[in-house]
């Protein structure tokens, strides 16, 4: 299998007045098509720097990051741009959706930047993303009509509409209940079947057990990288956990 | 990118947050309304100054008899009787720089039709008066050279005399009034003036032959006054100095002996006027730039503040895939909808106000046309600017760094 990711010793400092923060100090990774890795780590250690650093949100200060090959650092910012817009999709851990604006045209906004979508398929596709993530009758909410759930499920649905190459997700259970995490964990694990490329940051060790490799950053290193050999299916513990009342 | 999603793209942002939008259309509309009403009273007043300054006559000369009056010593009457017919035919066949001129003498008293009556004035002139004072005859027709040379009984009077004499509206031309129990054919009436800008109305006034009156109602041999209209303007102080020359060389004045007679030319009033005018204008630029900067500034940070609230927005756009260019599109698109329907709303409503100002203080008011361009143009291209500008610098930040902009 090709490497999608491939880093090779990141650094990301941040000058804040005189002193300078260094985010991440140097981090070496390659990851397959087809995995589902977790980046755990203490708070403040580098996660969500690196996760957007991998979402083409941020350059990193220096090394080396090919995506599918192509190496982003050398790339225009409008290349960057089109790269986003194909080959990531990127869960905010705050969701970051349009405001004042109906659950479908936010899933539909990366498609309006991609002018080989008609704006039929663009619906259509919009619609099916937001069917995947179980909001089917939620289509004409506006942000500020839905739970923070459902709004995490926005955010997914617009993350998965351009079928993207690489899911990456900050957080994206944080502010759930448990039981809509682990609805959505399912539905993480359903797009990793399909043959999908997930990163996932998360503070909870737990999900760990449910995705094939995990990562652990400490102050802007890694410490541990592992592949998770026994997989759990977050299907069978939402069906195990209490009912609702 | 195709510019259908852009549009699309703006007019969802716009309708999706319509308050926003309208407020930042109203410093638009505020600013454009604004100042076209300020333009439009200004100029207002100033046309009202000019148009009265040419409705005067700015060329007109008035010869009087007697001196210049010093310091209020009483002239011996003989002193009002020194301007003779001899002086206006001697200034008819001299004088160069005279476009018309006319003897003037008149009388007060009360014209009688049948029951009617009215207080005015006859006025003796002669035919260069209507050139003059800028008379227009509206039915019939102005008395003739011959009815000068035969002293005939004829008369032409002006709509407040008609109103006056005629209420029932009948057509006054070829009737009969009566003035010091003399009978006057009337042979025309004047086209309406109005009041002029000392507040006397213009159309109250009975005009005959000079010769009539000087005979018939004042049997005098002297003239009250000779009025004359230089050939322009300009030429005004050297007709002034002309005719001077021709009636102290008449008067058989030698030199050193001081004027019996007193020439006046209205171009010292309306030179006054026309300063106020220029005086008006710079006002007006004041106003009009003063308006502007206002207005400008208000759209200006309407729209800056605008943007640097949706420099969050423009991150996640961003983030999704937006390009540089695609954001400035959309924000272009945007502020150019905002500018141009807030402009034209913002024209709508000056020239409303203007109206308004007009009906209700009633204000003399002009709408120029280049104020409203100038309104339009410079509030319009100050919206698209200081909504693109911030749009340029928020997507030229990092995506994450525009998405965590506080
Ligand atoms: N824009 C920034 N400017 C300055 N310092 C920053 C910036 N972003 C992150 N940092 C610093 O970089 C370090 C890593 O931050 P990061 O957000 O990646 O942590 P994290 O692992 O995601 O933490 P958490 O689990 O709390 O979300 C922190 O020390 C933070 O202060
Ligand atoms: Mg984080």
């Amino acid at each position: 299998m090709a490497a999608v990711i491939s880093l090779q010793d990141i650094k990301r400092d941040f000058i804040v007045g005189s002193e300078t923060v260094h985010a991440l100090r140097g981090v070496s990774f390659d990851i397959q098509e087809g995995e589902f890795v977790t980046i755990m780590g203490t708070s403040g250690s580098g996660k969500s720097t690196l996760l957007n650093v991998l979402g083409c949100l941020d350059s990193p200060s220096s090394g080396t990051y090919l995506l599918d090959g192509n190496s982003v650092r050398e790339m225009s910012k409008d290349q960057r741009a089109v790269l986003r817009n194909r080959k990531i999709g990127f869960v905010f851990q705050n969701y970051n959706l349009l405001a004042k604006t109906t659950a479908v045209e936010n899933v539909e906004l990366p498609l309006m930047y991609n002018s080989s979508v008609s704006a039929k398929e663009r619906r259509e596709r919009a619609v099916n993303a937001l069917q995947t993530v179980g909001l089917g009758n939620r289509l004409e909410h506006k942000s500020n009509q839905m739970s923070g759930g459902q709004m995490q499920r926005v955010a997914i649905a617009r993350a998965l509409v351009n079928n993207p190459a690489v899911l990456l997700a900050d957080e994206a259970t944080g502010n759930l209940d448990t039981r809509t995490s682990f609805e959505i964990l399912v539905l993480f694990q359903r797009l990793h079947a399909e043959g999908r490329t997930i990163i996932f940051v998360t503070h909870n060790p737990e999900i760990a057990r449910y995705s094939t490799r995990n990562i652990f950053l400490r102050d802007g290193r890694i410490t541990e990288d592992t592949i998770n050999h026994n997989v759990e299916d977050a299907a069978a513990a939402l069906a195990s956990l209490p009912p609702e009342e | 990118m195709n510019y259908a999603n852009l549009f699309k793209i703006a007019f969802k942002a716009l309708s999706n947050n319509k308050f926003r939008t309208f407020l930042t259309m109203l410093g638009i509309i505020i600013g454009v309304a604004s100042v076209i009403t300020m333009l439009a009273i200004g100029q207002g007043s100033k046309r009202s100054i000019e148009q009265q300054i040419s409705e005067m006559g700015s060329n007109m000369i008035m010869i009087n008899p007697g001196g210049d009056r010093q310091g209020g010593v009483r002239m011996d009457p003989s002193a009002m009787q020194t301007l003779k017919l001899e002086d206006y035919e001697a200034i008819v066949s001299r004088a160069t720089k005279i476009a018309a001129i006319s003897p003037s003498v008149s009388k007060s008293g009360q014209f009688i039709n049948g029951n009617n009556n009215t207080p005015s004035q006859m006025q003796g002139v002669g035919l260069g008066y209507l050139t003059i004072r800028q008379l227009q005859v509206e039915s019939g027709d102005m008395f003739s050279e011959q009815d000068i040379a035969s002293s005939a009984k004829v008369c032409i009077i002006g709509k407040t005399v008609v109103d006056n004499l005629f209420p029932d509206g009948s057509d006054p031309v070829g009737k009969v009034v009566r003035f010091n129990s003399i009978p006057f054919r009337i042979v025309g009436v004047l086209k309406s003036k109005g009041y002029n800008s000392m507040g006397q109305d213009q159309d109250n006034v009975v005009l005959a032959p000079y010769t009539t009156v000087m005979k018939r109602i004042l049997a005098v041999t002297y003239l009250q006054q000779i009025v004359c209209s230089a050939v322009t303007e300009d030429e005004t102080q050297n007709a002034i100095k002309e005719i001077t020359e021709i009636l102290r060389e008449n008067h058989k004045l030698r030199d050193g002996d001081d004027d019996n007679f007193t020439i006046r030319s209205q171009q010292e009033l309306s030179s006054m006027m026309s300063s106020t005018s220029e005086m008006m204008t710079v006002l007006l630029a004041c106003i009009a730039g003063i308006s502007l900067v206002v207005g400008g500034i208000g759209i200006m940070n309407i729209m800056y503040v605008s943007v640097t609230e949706r420099t969050r927005e423009i991150g996640l756009r961003m983030s999704v895939g937006a390009r540089g260019r695609d954001i400035l599109s959309q924000f272009l698109i945007e502020t150019i909808i905002i500018s141009i329907t807030g402009g034209i709303i913002g024209v709508l409503l000056g020239v409303i106000a203007t109206l308004l100002v007009n009906i209700i203080a009633s204000w003399p008011v002009y709408i120029q046309p280049w104020s409203v361009l100038l309104s339009f143009g410079v509030c319009t291209i100050t919206g698209v600017f200081f909504g693109w500008y911030p749009a340029r610098k928020a997507s030229s930040l990092n995506p994450i760094d525009a998405i965590r902009y506080e």
